[in-house]
């Protein structure tokens, strides 16, 4: 009985019938495609983008070379050399990252004990040759001087999370 | 001086099918991207507009076929090394002209046809059937695996699907006693419910399959693959060359559709012819017969192509032969002894 059923449904297309009322349906299914450019997705305040090193309201920079971002880096992107600066303070000489190894993983971020590094929203960068990929500290300072009251604000955003 | 009037007039009425028909097809590729899209819950293309005319910059993407057109015609046409030169450059061609030719017999509107010809339906057997040696030639010159398999694959398919479709266009010509296509419209004259899509029901469903089978359309696209073999028989081709074989598939692909509505659905006749008399106030046009009851019908045949390729997976070979050989024939086979019995019988309405 069943086969005699099923060999009905076959030659009767049943189920190829099934499938077109899907896709009709879809037809006229709200499109989901966002319009990049000129729309685009929100963003969490915890986004992982291209690195900046933030300073101290008073212009003092928050890095204390502790290297606890070089030590905690999976991909180890980060290379930082340190040195004791005039005033006697520790500081950083070199802060380098190449973004071409870097993951995003965001621990350099969760490892600083002065929230000094941290990952900016900005994910519209590119390079046209290999350099521009390689991060050190003055475009580090200059991203983070830059975004400083967005990188701010989204810190004050997490602090009910810590 | 005759002849040449003759010629010239013959060469403009070339032209008023052709033209149009090109546009047609261009239109449908961005028809075929939009609806697909669509189905997918994608937008599909809205980029390129006619900016440069001031009414014309929202258009959601009209421009596309017209820009995918330029670009194809500057590319370069690359020759693989050890291909059949001569072979490789008419392929196409043999693919298009046969494409093209079956225009000539189909009727658009009463009288509106190039070649009035008795054998209309034979002619456009034969020609369908042509456009095969176009593919099989590509594949063979192309001197590549891929192009070799997928024209291996086409061959089989077109010859297997031929014989039901022709079985299917048997019984039309039995229902209507005439190989002329204006004829087997008038045949079906009256209402919607007069038209050979009723009596010949199975037959339509399986010339119409058999038609997506015949222009390598998805689900029967096993000669292009393009997850299994690339893109089967012009794998090898670019530029203009392979535009010229996707032209002559959209040709192809309106010329069943046209087919299936002549044949099947009455051609330009309106479904309300005779329920509602033509000089009824307001809706009295919407029963006259005219072309663009024709263009709908084709455009519902269209949309069907598209809807299938949105929605159905690739038949398997095994699967594909099967269903042309154990299911379309036996069907069609019967179908044309029920046919005859009906129209010995005179059944009512449309054998009477």
């Amino acid at each position: 009985m069943k086969a005699i059923k099923d060999y009905i449904k076959r030659l009767f297309l049943w189920e190829l019938f099934q499938g077109l009322r899907i896709t009709g349906r879809y037809l006229f299914e709200k499109k989901i495609t966002v319009q990049y450019p000129d729309e685009k997705t929100p963003q969490s305040h915890r986004f992982r983008g291209r690195h900046a090193l933030r300073r101290y309201p008073n212009g003092e920079e928050r890095c204390i070379a502790c290297k606890l971002c070089e030590a905690v880096c999976p991909a180890l992107a980060i290379t930082i050399e340190a040195a004791p600066r005039a005033d006697g303070t520790r500081r950083t000489t070199r802060y380098d990252i190449d973004l071409t190894k870097c993951i995003f993983c965001g621990f350099c971020e969760e490892s600083c004990p002065v929230d000094s590094i941290v990952e900016t929203r900005v994910f519209e960068y590119c390079g046209e040759q290999r350099h521009d990929l390689l991060m050190n500290k003055e475009k580090l300072l200059a991203a983070g001087e830059q975004l400083e009251k967005a990188l701010a604000a989204d810190k004050a955003l997490d602090q009910a999370y810590h | 001086m005759e002849t040449l009037l003759y010629l010239i007039l013959t060469v403009i009425k070339i032209l008023v099918i052709v033209i149009p028909l090109l546009l047609c097809v261009a239109y449908l590729t961005y028809a075929e991207r939009k609806i697909i899209g669509y189905m997918q819950v994608r937008i599909g293309p809205n980029r390129v507009n006619f900016s440069a005319i001031p009414g014309l910059r929202k258009l959601r993407g009209l421009g596309q076929p017209i820009a995918d057109a330029l670009k194809l015609m500057f590319k370069e046409i690359i020759i693989p090394s050890n291909t059949d030169r001569f072979l490789f450059f008419i392929a196409p061609m043999l693919v298009m002209a046969p494409a093209l030719a079956a225009w000539a017999v189909i009727p658009f509107n009463d009288g509106w046809v190039l070649a009035d010809i008795n054998a209309g339906l034979l002619y456009l057997l034969a020609m369908t059937s042509m456009g095969v040696y176009g593919i099989l030639i590509a594949g063979w010159a192309s001197n590549s695996k891929y192009a070799f398999l997928g024209t291996l694959r086409s061959a089989a398919q077109i010859i297997s699907y031929e014989i039901a479709m022709g079985f299917a266009l048997v019984g039309v010509l039995m229902a209507a006693g005439s190989l002329n296509l204006s004829n087997i419209v008038a045949a079906q004259q009256g209402s919607i419910l007069h038209w050979y899509w009723l009596p010949l029901l199975p037959l339509f469903v399986i010339y119409f399959i058999s038609g997506v089978a015949e222009t390598n359309r998805a689900p029967f696209d096993v000669a292009e693959g393009e997850s299994e073999i690339v893109a089967g028989f012009h794998v090898e081709y670019s530029g203009m060359l392979f535009a010229v074989f996707f032209l002559a598939e959209y040709a192809n692909i309106i010329l069943i559709a046209v087919l299936s509505a002549i044949l099947f659905l009455g051609g330009w006749l309106s479904p309300f012819e005779g329920i509602i008399p033509t000089d009824t106030p307001l809706i009295g046009w919407v029963a006259q017969s005219s072309f663009l009851w024709l263009a709908m019908k084709v455009s519902f045949f269209l949309f069907l192509f598209l809807w299938f390729r949105a929605t159905f997976p690739r038949y398997r070979y095994d699967q594909l032969m099967r269903l042309g050989w154990k299911v379309f024939i036996p069907i069609t086979l019967v179908w044309i002894v029920v046919l005859g019995v009906a129209i010995l019988a005179k059944m009512p309405p449309w054998f009477a």
